[in-house]
């Protein structure tokens, strides 16, 4: 009940917001369009950051394929929408206007979920077998097959992208399903199955020994990391109204893994922070031109020799401020032997 | 009825024969220990009967049932629960939710049910929190319970793994080498601990341990292994003046 009202709360203030920043209460609040724009291309960072995380960071298998899922939601949620939304949207003609974007929305992202769920489950039912360097090849590869058998693909574009996508997401559905997505990933690295996970991480061998289905863990989680990437697609699709198989090439998901390498793996405010952070200096960095790309690589590699284990750590960010690095000595639970 | 009944198992890796026809039974609440010169294949026997290998010949049964060749992690929810040689802990994660990981494996809970945090899943997650801290205590380690696992002291973690191993409720514990890096004070108190939690659950244990003194301690059977073959089989007594066994350890005259 608490979480439903919390929820709730959410909601009404996205919507706030939302209304707020198009400049509905008058020009003083209103962002810039590309203002705007950037501060929802966060949100959907956040969305992909904090899903691969859950893969990435939490089960420790180091999948480099999250573009490859997001491809598949992008493009079936936008098929659907301006495939199938024009009717859906006549059935449902007693709502209101509102009410007839959100359920085609919804719809078209929860098929998006779906079928990003099921190609994660075909690659990684094969390659989750694999560990380390191997994993991650084979992630790769995969996130690029999807990717070449898109571009294929006549129905949604081809190679010329696919365009005529209605703009159904703004910053409120954006902002929703970042909150939903960080709240799936909280509750399942909170509950018995998230320690699960953190052991497969920590030891997959002892893991197993402690009688936990290792192979089933790592698939789930797979599974629900790559139905929210696809969401994720989806929204991207739906705001910028256009997409083309180069936005998914395995560039696209090295930037979803420095993200959550920034912030620090095994975080979810880590992610967050580490989405924040490399969409305001990729776009902070624009006026330097030609120098852009240089100085951002040289922050990555000034993060990474002050803080390789990112920002946040494994820790979160309350416990980041409340707990600080603590020596053993100084701890309640003083060990008494020598 | 023996609990763990090993029959002609044979583990080869390639040309090496590290296991060869290994015949050995566990009865019911026996302390048996597994000793050998280094190399003799002890950690191989834990690994064939704990499923990370599977045998190449022979079969391996577990309260009647043949387990020879299943996984790991079913092996360990029949029953079997093993401690590791070097020690393999979850270093980032809390002493107490060590124990906790190695309770899931007998737990009712699901991913939806855990999404939802329905009050049956918090009513288990609090017998969990509340049994795992029972262990702890057993183990002397409720102290470091919030504290991150590979900042224990190593006998500490020591006996971390043993809390988790036993957090599995096994019938049947295989501990590989508990002693190894304990001073003699540890290693006594140690001795202790395993006859403790053997009278205490009725459970039997399987003991790799390189420390005679533990050995010939607490072993009511001593088995004793070279270059994968069994050499001896009997009371710690016996063993102590077996002429072959004064062979692997010292050398042939």
């Amino acid at each position: 009940m608490r979480a439903f009202l919390l929820g709730l709360a959410i909601a009404g203030v996205l919507l706030l917001a939302n209304a707020a920043f198009v400049g509905s209460f008058g020009s003083a609040l209103a962002l810039p369009p590309y203002l705007l724009q950037i501060v929802c291309l966060a949100g959907i960072n956040v969305i992909l950051a904090v899903s691969l995380n859950l893969i990435n960071g939490f089960t420790g298998q180091f999948s480099i394929g999250h573009a490859g899922f997001m491809a598949i939601g992008a493009y079936a949620a936008s098929y659907f929408t301006v495939t199938f939304g024009g009717r859906l949207r006549e059935a449902v003609g007693f709502l209101p206007e509102f009410g007839r974007e959100s359920l085609v929305l919804l719809v078209g992202l929860s098929i998006g979920a779906l079928l990003a769920a099921v190609a994660g489950f075909l690659v990684g039912v094969p390659s989750l077998r694999l560990r380390g360097d191997y994993l991650a090849i084979v992630t790769l590869g995969f996130g690029e097959i999807i990717r070449v058998i898109i571009q294929s693909l006549d129905a949604v574009g081809g190679a010329r992208g696919f365009a005529g996508i209605p703009k159904l997401a703004n910053f409120f559905w954006i902002y929703g399903f970042a909150a939903l997505t960080i709240l799936i990933v909280y509750r399942i690295v909170h509950s018995s199955f998230g320690r699960t996970l953190i052991a497969i991480r920590e030891d997959e061998i002892a893991a197993e020994a402690m009688g936990v289905h290792t192979t089933r863990a790592k698939v789930i989680s797979f599974v629900v990391s790559s139905a929210m990437a696809g969401v994720g697609g989806g929204l991207f699709a739906h705001y910028l109204m256009y997409i083309h198989p180069a936005s998914f090439t395995f560039l696209k998901s090295f930037e979803i893994i420095i993200m959550i390498v920034i912030g620090g793996l095994g975080s979810i405010s880590g992610s967050i922070l580490g989405a924040v952070l490399f969409i305001t200096l990729t776009e902070g960095l624009r006026q330097f031109a030609q120098y852009r790309m240089v100085l951002f690589s040289l922050l990555l590699i000034v993060i990474m020799i002050v803080r390789p284990q990112g920002i946040l750590g494994h820790r979160e960010f309350v416990t980041f401020l409340t707990r600080r690095r603590r020596p053993l000595g100084e701890s309640p639970g003083t060990p008494e032997e020598a | 009825m023996p609990i763990l009944k090993l029959e002609r198992v044979t583990m080869r890796f390639g040309g090496l024969i590290a296991v060869n026809e290994l015949e050995l039974a566990i009865e019911p609440g026996q302390l048996y220990g597994l000793i050998g010169p280094n190399g003799a294949g002890k950690t191989t026997v834990f690994n064939v009967i704990t499923g990370v290998y599977t045998p190449s010949s022979g079969e391996i049964y577990f309260e009647k049932a043949a387990i020879g060749g299943e996984r790991c992690g079913k092996i360990t929810r029949r029953g079997i629960a093993r401690t590791f040689q070097n020690i393999r802990l979850f270093g980032e994660m809390t002493v107490l939710d060590n124990v906790k990981v190695a309770f899931d494996c007998r737990q009712a809970t699901t991913l939806s049910t855990a999404m939802l945090r329905t009050p049956a899943h918090r009513a288990e997650e609090n017998r969990v929190d509340h049994e795992s801290l029972e262990i702890l205590k057993i183990f002397k380690l409720d102290k470091f319970a919030e504290e991150r696992a590979k900042n224990l002291p190593y006998g500490s973690q020591r006996r971390l793994e043993i809390a988790r191993a036993m957090a599995t409720s096994p019938r049947l514990l295989l501990l590989d080498e508990p002693a190894a890096g304990m001073n003699p004070q540890e290693s006594l108190e140690l001795m202790d601990l395993i006859r403790w939690i053997r009278d205490k659950f009725g459970m039997s244990v399987l003991l790799v341990e390189h420390n005679m003194k533990v050995v010939m301690g607490i072993c009511e059977t001593v088995h004793v292994l070279d270059y994968g073959s069994t050499i001896a089989v009997g009371p710690p007594a016996q063993i102590q003046r077996d002429p072959k066994v004064i062979e692997a350890y010292l050398g042939g005259a």
